[in-house]
């Protein structure tokens, strides 16, 4: 069908969208495509993830030292041994302390990096990268300038050198508990490391939030600054802000890397998975155990997180606003 | 629209180049190099474990032994860092283990059936190896590994520093920390004993007239004298003339070849590098007695050759360690002298090296020989870590050493339990 315009010139009637060619066989199953593109992660996730996870709880019932096939059913006497082993149960205060210490320090800093990146009006994408940077750098290799260049217990050390030239005398950061330096070295690490990557979260965050809100607001009379920042920007970060501060707990129950790299055989400063490290993988082999211990801790992070979701309202970001 | 979306690349195209990519990658690992090259032999691919030693040349060393054998393909894992021992069990759970591998002596190996008998190996040399390395790897009457190398330790010291400060050589251990006080100025620090002191574990035990385990099995070091010198220890560790926390553990010879200590403990493979470094400026001592019934004692350590007995090439390996640590005793000399020095198990080879016949490397064979302790078979890493933390908990953080070895004697009797019943 044609249509005549106002000086009289048809125009041609508008092409019909040709008809869809009926899918043939497979191919064409909704079902079929998800399985093809789904199925390779589901078979990799059970074969690395939920297989382990079952044979860990397998092994946790067993005599397990320097097998993994073992045949000798012991009960929960593994699960005794772990809750009541020193050890372990000190690696849970140990990573009470980091908690506390690395994710409000984290989020802080993330956030006022964000804060300070966003405001940039010139070589806004040279700071969000350098910021970033370390985000790419490996926990191992952190840890060994860490250990060996900045932080060593000797004069040429780069903490040290500094020290000396107020007088200060050399410290042994990391092998002495007393006084505990060994802290500030692995905060300053993973400060470093991690910082970066929840900044881009947090800018990302910040520009979602409508620039009315702040029209409105000074219009309202609030003054650009504190006041804003404090009744609209974190207000209006609650969501992200709750998403970090999960991300960042569940991140300190894994630490391993530079624990395990800064405080080799200590037997201060070390974290769960450290402390399951060395007694299922290390030299004692135990790997009923290790797998009971595996799992009082899979089942105590799944209990805080769902508590931390609770209390800080996770998913309610968008009620929020 | 951009000339690359009219690419001939559609889909088909990519599969077919990826599949064409995949068959070519499988035919190329039918080929000579499939990553576990190494040898040049055309029997068996074997592979063998080593964790990486500190003097120049040696991972090269082992790689050329390998690939002079004719009768096999050999690999070799050259593995770095910190926890050979943890990547060594790991592995040996699994289809990827080893054929051979170096480690020490320790039953736990032998009990839960991880190394072969080699006592058919051994047996027509056996004469030739020194009695003690031989004894310390016997089991019932089988020889479960060969000695490859057996290494001293012990305290290495610059004279200069102790004329300077007018110490002389110290016999106890409690002259060791007023040594170690009189030693340090603002640069350079007394003693260096290791950052985690863990290796001075095994030659406190013995200087303070004890034993790890006795004749029976038992627990044989939780004595008056080791708890004092736990204490001792801690002084020296609290007193400010003890270098902690160095970039480099007690393996390496930097600390002292730096100036950062005056002495430290250290084994005599690192000899070489002292020598070069310091000249005549070096001398050697025992670890000091530890109280009134206190012996001097040197650790002879050292490193010897197991095979896998899950393995699949079990009777393959074993012609292969036959052939480089029995047969071939000039990679074996080699291997024990010319990178850093090392005692060769072999008396053979040990009276004709040249290189250990004078000077400081002789008094280094004449310590190993008057005051030397080996490793005792029944000691496992489950019993060493027990001690560790105690070292840790006792000297480094405070605690009290009577209760801390009080804790390690349930680790221990525990491990105990299981390896003797």
């Amino acid at each position: 069908m044609s249509t005549i315009t106002k000086d009289g010139v048809s125009n041609p009637a508008p092409a019909k969208a040709a008809p869809a060619k009926p899918r043939r066989g497979l191919r064409g199953s909704p079902t079929f495509n998800f399985w093809l593109f789904t199925g390779p992660f589901l078979i990799g996730l059970a074969i690395f993830v939920y297989l382990p996870i079952l044979w860990s709880f397998y092994l946790s019932f067993f005599e397990a030292r320097f097998t993994v096939t073992p045949s000798e059913f012991i009960g929960l006497d593994n699960y005794v041994l772990m809750l009541t082993d020193e050890d372990f149960m000190g690696s849970l205060g140990t990573f009470t302390v980091f908690a506390a210490i690395i994710v409000p320090l984290t989020w802080a800093t993330s956030l006022g990096l964000a804060l300070m990146v966003n405001r940039l009006r010139f070589m806004r994408a040279f700071f969000r990268s350098v910021f970033f940077l370390p985000t790419a750098v490996s926990y191992v290799a952190a840890s060994l300038v860490w250990k060996m260049s900045i932080f060593n217990g000797v004069r040429f050390g780069m903490a040290n050198t500094f020290l000396n030239m107020f007088g200060i005398d050399n410290t042994a950061w990391l092998a002495n508990p007393d006084p505990p330096w060994y802290w500030l070295v692995i905060v300053t690490v993973r400060l470093w490391l991690q910082a970066g990557f929840y900044m881009i979260l947090f800018i990302a965050a910040l520009q979602n939030i409508p620039q009315e809100l702040y029209e409105a607001a000074a219009i309202d009379g609030a003054k650009p600054g504190w006041q804003t920042f404090w009744h609209i920007t974190l207000p209006q970060l609650r969501a992200t802000s709750t998403a970090v501060i999960l991300l960042l707990l569940v991140a300190a129950y894994q630490a391993f890397d530079e624990f395990f790299n800064l405080l080799a055989k200590t037997t201060w400063g070390r974290p769960p998975l450290m402390e399951l490290y060395y007694k299922a993988l290390g030299d004692n082999q135990d790997y009923g155990a290790g797998s009971a211990g595996a799992l009082i801790l899979t089942v105590l992070i799944c209990l805080v997180t769902l508590l931390q979701g609770k209390f800080m309202g996770f998913g309610r970001g968008e009620e929020s606003k | 629209m951009s000339a690359m979306s009219n690419s001939n690349w559609d889909r088909r195209s990519v599969l077919r180049a990826a599949m064409g990519l995949a068959a070519a990658g499988g035919l190329a690992a039918c080929g000579s190099n499939t990553g576990r090259g190494g040898g040049s032999g055309s029997g068996k691919a074997l592979t063998q474990y080593f964790h990486a030693y500190g003097e120049a040349g040696t991972e090269q060393a082992i790689k050329r032994y390998a690939k002079a054998y004719k009768g096999g393909n050999v690999t070799t894992q050259w593995i770095t860092g910190s926890n050979f021992e943890s990547k060594l069990f790991a592995s040996l759970l699994t289809d990827k283990a080893p054929d051979c591998f170096e480690f020490h002596p320790q039953l736990q190996l032998i009990e839960s059936g991880q190394v072969a008998d080699l006592s058919d190996l051994i047996n027509p040399v056996k004469d030739d190896f020194n009695p003690a390395d031989i004894q310390s790897h016997t089991v019932d009457g089988k020889i479960y590994g060969i000695r490859m190398i057996d290494d001293p330790q012990f305290f290495f010291y610059r004279k200069s520093m102790f004329e300077k400060a007018g110490v002389e050589v110290p016999q106890t251990l409690d002259e060791l920390v007023a040594a170690a006080a009189k030693l340090t100025t603002d640069k350079v620090k007394g003693a260096y004993l290791g950052n985690t002191l863990h290796s001075i574990i095994d030659p406190l035990i013995w200087s303070a007239g004890a034993q790890h385990l006795d004749d029976k099995n038992q627990i044989a070091y939780h004595t008056d004298a080791v708890v004092d010198g736990f204490k001792q220890l801690r002084k020296l560790f609290t007193s400010g003339d003890l270098l902690l926390d160095a970039p480099t553990d007690f393996w390496d010879p930097s600390a002292l070849n730096q100036g950062l200590a005056a002495m430290q403990w250290c084994g005599m493979w690192a000899m070489p590098q002292m020598q070069e470094a310091l000249g005549d400026d070096l001398g050697i001592f025992p670890f000091p007695k530890v109280g009134d019934a206190g012996k001097l004692s040197v650790y002879n350590g050292g490193w010897s050759m197991f095979v896998n007995a899950k393995g699949k090439n079990v009777e393959e390996t074993k012609e292969y360690v036959k052939w480089l640590w029995i047969d071939q005793k000039e990679y074996q000399e080699d291997w024990a002298l010319s990178y850093g020095f090392h005692i060769p198990p072999r008396t053979s080879i040990a009276e004709s090296a040249d290189k250990l016949k004078s000077g400081l490397p002789a008094e280094g064979v004449k310590l190993f020989n008057e005051y030397g302790n080996f490793d005792n078979i029944g000691w496992t890493q489950a019993s060493r870590t027990a001690m560790e933390d105690v070292m840790a908990n006792c000297v480094r953080k405070g605690g009290d050493p009577d209760k801390e070895l009080t804790k390690a004697d349930a680790k221990v009797n525990r491990e105990l339990k299981k390896l003797f019943g």
